[in-house]
């Protein structure tokens, strides 16, 4: 580890938190129904497209009628996506790979479809040999807007549904959406797309290059419009990289500056989030428990992710390589990590892109060490919580919130309230049921897969010992936290050539990881609605002596327990056989 | 509100945000990067005398093919190649073959494999290879030893195409640049130094040295013509 390692990771953080609290007030504006600045340029647009999608008047939303508002546009966005990807072989500009591509098979397109429409972007397919840039652009990069939009209104549904003082209705959901992206996404994506590109990463549409080396060898280079998927992708939390090894890509993610500008779009939204909580409830200390609590996790896994880095592999010291720092080399466990991001800014990327659901990469998380590779397992374990995906971190948080909130309330003997709202049997359930889904799906995946044939014939030909066990968890929990990260080594898509010609798809992974994608994306968002719409009808309580603070130290850790428990009790049999196997031992298999 | 209206909303949404987001957007990001920025938009190109040679973001190979009987030999469809050791070498990289810009991966090679020693040691020994020169002496006596090898040049990148090498990679293989093209070690070195891309702002990420503009640079210097 270095000095200079320690100060950029901690420079990320103040400087998150500069740019988030900003943007977590002008947020609370944004779904407080205020006019903001852009009001003036995208007001009438916003106001039109209400009317044409027959919602101009407005009306509030019961819990019902939002999830099901949501469900069907989600859905109508499951098919368009689906049509646009199967019709690639007829779309503009798909032959500027220097071969005419076709579309990938049916059983690749369900998983990428279902995973695009998760927020998960989980990644069978292969960017440049896979998908045309029409593909890319009409499909793809329209879902990085709008499934982090999905996400971004049900966090803020649940918040109208916790500060309601009168009333059933949590909003309209078009709205809601239309106003996240116009107000939210599209102008800071804006910006971002455009820093990109000054920075190297690809904005055109041009063939790919063919390029003569010094020595003779030929070089096809692909292109694309990647800067504008590139920023929707880090700021949305979506992580489908426009290529096949993401932001470890040089047209991604070309230097230091814009690795660290990158990992500022993942978490600004999410911590941005928990400041709108705040202000919207119009508690602003509640925001600051939460947010250490959060704070808390993240670094802890920054510090060991990065102490593990940067003492190497068991296979690279018994391939004889010191590790440590010398003068003009990082040193540490650098299979599948880029120079010019070293350990530190490897291993900073990596956990931000796990504890959101962004699972953007830029380094190769199968290479990474047993302890360093623990660190995703355990973000992961923890539902993603620990900021999380934009909206899912924060309304999966809350639900932990009410969780603690009522195992306090058991503790000291009295009936547990959430800012006066007390919380009953009816709330209870539908909290557990929504915290456990995603860990149930995660583990019968997994088990599913390890124990049939179908399963296993994913795992990838160079995973040997654990790694094998530690591949299939991690695509299973990856896929069911709509995270996208994965060991990719594990494969769903056999493909011989570019373009898709003889390529195949393993039907078993594609399907069983669509499923869990969908299933917990989609029922985890119902259950927080209806929690959402239970809170809303309730009358507030004026805080009594015996009231158990929410806003105070005992909380925090109070909240960091029942997370870390939770965790670490539906994970940690699986945990033992993979991860921790590798972490404790030198062995090589 | 009825379902079918429910229904139709959902459509016409999704159509309205897949025209503004889908072609709206990116084409206005593509046509203001063209103005803006026509040299980092178009994947920062570099030429010798009015030839692409590269990207000066994506690494290559810097290798000659091998040819047998007359002929290119072929292993699995793909030309043999063996390292040009005129020019500095960039990272192992786990494409194929290597350095394949149309088709970039990680190698995945996991943290206690033995197969992951057995590729490491592959690209120590390779790399020591080059290292001796053909009267078995060392071009650099300090690097004899897998010990003595910097990380990134036994380890394989994440994307396959890192464009750089390590300041202390650069400086190792500048002995045997400096011998093969009869240079001084000094000239080699500042060569180095001024490709040395420094950390961003001055702390964000990590130093390294461009090995497609070092190698031009070595050329243009030596006055070795383009291919």
């Amino acid at each position: 580890m270095t000095v200079q390692g320690w100060g950029q990771i901690i420079l990320y953080m103040v400087v998150l938190v500069a740019l988030g609290y900003p943007l977590g007030m002008y947020m609370a504006r944004v779904y407080s129904g205020e006019r903001v600045l852009l009001s003036r340029v995208f007001g009438p647009v916003e106001r039109l497209f209400l009317r044409a999608v027959g919602h101009g008047e407005r009306k509030g939303q019961t819990w019902k009628q939002y999830a099901g508002s949501l469900l069907l546009f989600s859905l109508a966005g499951w098919l368009i996506l689906y049509l646009i990807l199967r019709t690639a072989s007829i779309q503009p500009w798909n032959d500027y790979a220097g071969t005419t591509f076709h579309a990938a098979p049916w059983n690749v397109t369900f998983n990428t479809v279902s995973s695009f429409l998760t927020n998960t972007n989980w990644q069978f397919y292969g960017g440049e040999t896979t998908l045309t840039y029409f593909s890319q652009m009409v499909g793809l990069t329209v879902q990085n807007f709008v499934s982090a939009a999905v996400g971004i209104v049900v966090a803020i549904a649940l918040i109208r549904g916790i500060a309601q003082r009168s009333g059933k209705q949590l909003g309209n959901f078009y709205e809601d959406v239309v106003r996240t992206v116009l107000y939210v996404l599209l102008p800071i994506a804006f910006v971002a797309a455009l820093v990109l590109a000054s920075q190297g990463v690809l904005a055109n549409i041009s063939h790919y290059l063919s390029a003569t080396g010094p020595t003779g060898l030929t070089q096809t280079i692909a292109q694309g419009p990647v800067a504008g998927q590139e920023a929707i992708k880090e700021l949305g939390t979506n992580g489908g990289g426009f290529f096949n090894v993401n932001s470890a890509h040089p047209f991604e993610n070309p230097n230091g500056f814009t690795n660290f500008f990158e990992m500022l779009l993942v978490l600004v939204i999410p911590v941005g989030l928990v400041f709108t909580y705040g202000k919207m409830v119009g508690r602003r200390r509640q925001s600051v428990a939460i947010f250490a609590t959060m704070f808390i996790l993240f670094l802890g896994g920054v510090a060991v992710a990065y102490a593990a880095e940067a003492h190497g592999s068991p296979a690279q010291h018994a391939a004889g390589l010191h590790t440590h720092v010398i003068s003009g080399s990082t040193g540490g466990n650098l299979e599948g990590k880029e120079q010019r991001f070293g350990i530190a800014g490897s291993a900073l990327f990596d956990v931000v892109t796990t504890v959101t659901s962004c699972g953007a990469v830029n380094s190769a998380i199968e290479s990474y060490t047993g302890l360093g590779g623990a660190i995703p397992f355990a973000n992961l374990s923890a539902s993603e919580v620990i900021f999380g995906g934009v909206g899912t971190g924060l309304y999966s948080m809350l639900l932990y919130v009410l969780l603690a909130v009522f195992i306090g309330g058991l503790m000291v003997g009295r009936t547990p309230e959430l800012l006066g709202k007390k919380v009953e049997a009816r709330e209870i359930k539908l909290v557990a049921l929504g915290i456990l889904i995603t860990p149930l799906t995660a583990l019968f995946c997994t088990a599913l897969a390890v124990a049939s044939r179908a399963g296993r014939a994913s795992l990838s030909s160079v995973a040997t010992g654990p790694q094998r066990f530690s591949e299939t968890l991690y695509a299973y929990l990856s896929q069911s936290n709509n995270n996208g990260s994965a060991f990719a080594g594990y494969t769903g898509f056999v493909q011989p050539n570019a373009g898709n010609v003889g390529a195949h798809g393993v039907t078993f992974a594609n399907l069983l990881g669509a499923f869990a994608m969908v299933f917990a994306r989609y029922a985890p968002i119902l259950f927080a609605l209806a929690v959402a719409g239970s809170l809303a009808g309730k009358r507030v309580s004026p805080p009594g002596l015996g009231t158990m603070r929410t806003d105070n130290g005992t909380f925090v850790v109070l909240l960091l327990g029942v997370v870390i428990l939770v965790g670490a009790l539906t994970f940690f049999p699986a945990l033992l056989l993979g991860p921790l196997v590798q972490a404790l031992t030198g062995h090589l298999y | 509100m009825t379902l079918t209206r429910e229904i139709r909303a959902a459509f016409v949404s999704m159509v309205v945000f897949t025209v503004v987001l889908g072609l709206g957007y990116p084409l206005v990001v593509v046509g203001l990067s063209q103005v803006l920025f026509p040299g980092a938009a178009n994947g920062s190109k570099v030429y010798v005398g009015g030839k692409l040679v590269g990207s000066s973001l994506i690494g290559q190979s810097f290798s000659d093919l091998v040819y047998k009987n007359g002929k290119v030999e072929l292993q699995a469809g793909e030309p043999v190649t063996t390292p040009d050791p005129r020019y500095f070498q960039s990272r192992p990289s786990a494409t194929v073959p290597p350095y394949n810009a149309a088709a970039s991966t990680f190698s995945n090679y996991g943290p206690n494999g033995k197969n992951t020693e057995q590729f490491i040691a592959g690209n120590i020994s390779s790399y020591l290879a080059l290292n001796r020169a053909p009267g078995g002496t060392w071009y650099d006596p300090a690097v004899t030893t897998a010990a003595q090898v910097p990380v990134d040049a036994a380890n394989s990148s994440a994307s396959g195409l890192d464009p750089d090498i390590s300041v202390a990679n650069a400086k190792i293989q500048a002995y045997r640049i400096a011998a093969l093209r009869h240079l001084s070690l000094t000239e080699v070195d500042s060569l180095i130094s001024r490709y040395t891309t420094g950390r961003s702002l001055g702390f964000l990420g990590e130093p390294g040295v461009n090995a497609l503009q070092l190698n031009l640079a070595l050329n243009r210097l030596t006055g070795t013509p383009a291919p």
